[in-house]
């Protein structure tokens, strides 16, 4: 398989490349720019036959990619953070309207005050808008993701828009050694979309996007979920799919150094990789540490990681977002609604770490599993790398 | 261009039975507009009182396809439609001409929805945008929009013992796509149904972005009898409260030029929302709104006077 350096930016515009997809709408911002000028290069080389719309906002990217997919092309856009919560009022009527429309979010802390680094409250601010969310730890993880992510999307079972993201500047900007498929390999495995229905049948007219009153609203939005409960058994058939030609193997969830873990970190994104090393540090050291990272968001992987946390007596959820729920971030409730009534189940704290591109350092790490052999002593709210 | 006999005999895009106002207007726009492509069409329609009295889930009353994402967002999603055509033709999975025609009521259009109108106009996608004006958010209950002309009195802006209505004139929409330097823009109006079919049979026969704004008189909005709509809509243009033109490739045409231009009073006195103005003392700002049209017709007609003739009192002493 070819190898090649790239950047979490490149890697995704390389992956939209290969996907070719009918329809690309999309407006520029830091960090997640490049991904959109790299494809229109492509676009401007002939390297796609893909229709290209330099929209004039975020709204209207999301907007005419709604379009573009009721016409039943295969779309494709980018945005992070303030361009994504442009774009919050039209993610609801894209999953409503089911369709598989395929975005790369880089993750990039909300305004304000504003701020172009990386947290994750962009992403966790759309979690409740039936849309999949696939986070990634490295480029390469971008660029699988984002292939796996057409074929999810446009699963006749599932019918939802993905988001597949990446951690703004620390995978976005940062070179990495990756493994891409060739393109025929990559066209074969996303295939083309089959849509069901298109307003471009003008032979057989369907009214999309219909005023639903009380009668109708909520069977249309338990369709939704019962797709989103249905939709992590997909993910795992695809991603079986998937290392089988790659070799690389993907899950829900990744469970690292778990098995016989007394204490244990669940993370997302690329903080996953700074805690593996600590993992590996810990371990060197006769420390039973593991680490829980979260690929799958959406739908939330309740029960495998309920299982997977079950033999652990202590666990650190670190969240790079806050609720402002005052009780905890969106990770830590998730986790903690997932463990409630389970006979075995460890303790938990939370912390909330790293918002606005504040640095995760080793350092970092290693206070947080300090803190969890003396769990007793902790307080469950907490925050680490802030001045308090 | 097809004949009123012609057109009775082709397939109406929307059925009968949908949930439109006694007296409403734009059921009219939708089938003359439609009616004038020989080709298939698809419609996008922004939120609005087209969008909800047509398609109250399960029941449509659309005979062609019809897709309706948000309020603000007509012109963008159809810019995506289009573009989806576009690509399926290219790749040879689809076949022959579609029409692409978004629909905005003047809320969507001139204001939540005038940067996604304006952005795809500018971006060039072949489509049509229509504009059904009613001069208000009619649908919401009759609140102020960019449309709505000064003196009106709506309940976001209403009439009061101190306030006569909007305050501010309309923004002139018409011109400012006309500034967009697009293929073809004109302005019409429900009275005048075949001057309508002319430049919606012009505008499909034209690549490129196009922009009709069609005056939609409101008999829940305006309130007046429901069986004056046509009578209005025929006195906004004969009044020049409404004129009838068309900007093609950067000329302006005037498409009707009224034989005796009416007082606008005639225009207003069957209208509810105009009616304080007729109380004593309102006098000189009725006056003055009969200024403003006088001027902004006088306006019109030197930018559709024939190359080297306009120039007037700013010309050559």
């Amino acid at each position: 398989m070819p190898t090649a350096a790239k950047t979490g930016n490149e890697a995704m515009a390389e992956a939209m490349r290969q996907i070719n997809p009918d329809v690309v709408a999309a407006y520029p911002i830091t960090p997640a720019t490049e991904i959109v000028m790299i494809f229109a290069s492509f676009v401007a080389d002939g390297l796609v036959d893909t229709e290209y719309i330099p929209v004039e906002s975020e709204h209207s990217a999301m907007s005419a990619c709604v379009g573009a997919s009721a016409a039943g092309a295969r779309v494709m856009t980018g945005t992070s953070s303030q361009g994504l919560a442009l774009m919050y009022e039209i993610l609801p009527i894209a999953s409503a309207l089911r369709l598989p429309i395929i975005m790369s979010d880089v993750n990039r802390a909300l305004s304000g005050p504003i701020n172009i680094h990386c947290d994750h409250s962009d992403t966790m601010a759309a979690r409740d808008f039936g849309w999949i969310q696939i986070f990634s730890e490295n480029a390469q993880e971008a660029y699988d993701n984002l292939i796996q992510a057409v074929r999810i999307a446009e699963h006749p079972k599932v019918k939802l828009p993905t988001m597949v993201t990446t951690d703004g500047f620390i995978i976005s900007h940062c070179l990495e050694k990756i493994e891409i498929l060739e393109d025929a390999q990559a066209k074969q495995f996303v295939g083309e979309r089959k849509a069901e229905v298109s307003l471009l049948d003008v032979e057989h007219p369907v009214t999309l996007g219909a005023l639903d009153l009380p009668d109708y609203y909520f069977e249309h939005k338990l369709q939704v979920a019962e797709a989103m409960r249905q939709a992590s058994q997909h993910i795992l058939e695809i991603a079986k799919e998937f290392e089988q030609q790659t070799g690389r193997k993907y899950d829900l969830i990744e469970n690292y150094k778990l098995d016989d873990a007394e204490i244990a970190i669940v993370a997302l994104g690329s903080t996953a990789g700074t805690t593996k090393a600590v993992v590996d540090e810990l371990r060197s050291k006769g420390v039973k540490a593991g680490l829980l990272k979260i690929r799958v968001f959406r739908p939330f992987p309740a029960e495998a990681l309920a299982k997977a946390l079950a033999n652990v007596a202590a666990v650190a959820v670190l969240d790079r977002a806050d609720s402002y729920s005052a009780q905890g971030g969106p990770v830590y409730t998730e986790i903690s609604s997932a463990l409630y009534g389970k006979t075995k189940a460890p303790k938990l704290i939370n912390y909330v770490y790293g918002l606005g591109g504040r640095d995760v350092t080793i350092d970092d790490i290693r206070g947080v599993f300090s803190d969890l052999q003396k769990i007793d002593k902790m307080p469950t709210f907490n925050y680490f790398g802030v001045r308090e | 261009m097809a004949t009123l006999k012609e057109l009775v005999l082709r397939e109406s895009p929307i059925t009968g039975g949908h949930r439109a106002c006694a007296g409403c207007g734009f059921p009219q726009i939708i089938r003359i507009v439609l009616m004038a492509a020989k080709d298939p069409v698809v419609v996008i329609a922004a939120t609005g009182c087209l969008e909800v009295t047509t398609t109250i889930y399960p029941y449509s009353a659309w005979n062609v396809p019809f897709l309706h994402n948000a309020f603000e967002n007509a012109a963008a999603t159809a810019s995506g439609v289009e573009a989806a055509y576009e690509a399926l033709l290219r790749k040879g999975k689809l076949k022959g001409k579609i029409n692409v025609v978004a629909f905005g009521g003047d809320g969507g259009t001139y204001d939540i929805g005038f940067q996604s109108l304006s952005g795809a106009m500018e971006r060039g996608h072949n489509l049509l945008y229509v504009c059904y004006n009613n001069e208000g958010y009619m649908n919401t209950g009759v609140q102020r929009s960019g449309a709505t002309p000064r003196g009106a009195s709506t309940t976001t802006e209403p009439a009061g013992k101190v306030r006569q209505g909007k305050v501010r004139p309309r923004k002139d929409l018409t011109a400012i796509m006309a500034a967009h330097d697009l293929p073809y823009v004109a302005q019409a109006s429900v009275g005048y149904y075949m001057d309508l079919l002319k430049k919606a049979e012009k505008a499909f026969s034209i690549e490129g972005p196009k922009f009709l704004n069609v005056l939609q008189p409101c008999r829940l909005g305006w309130p007046y009898k429901p069986e004056l709509t046509f009578e209005l809509g025929r006195l906004a243009v004969q009044t020049a409260i409404w004129p009838l033109y068309e900007v093609e490739n950067g000329k302006w045409k005037l498409t009707m030029k009224p034989r005796e231009k009416k007082p606008i009073t005639e225009f207003m006195k069957h209208q509810d929302r105009f009616r304080h103005l007729f109380r004593p003392g309102n006098e000189e700002l009725l006056a003055d709104l009969q200024t403003e049209v006088d001027r902004n017709w006088q306006t019109l007609l030197e930018k559709c006077l024939p190359a080297g003739q306009a120039g007037g009192e700013g010309g050559s002493k």
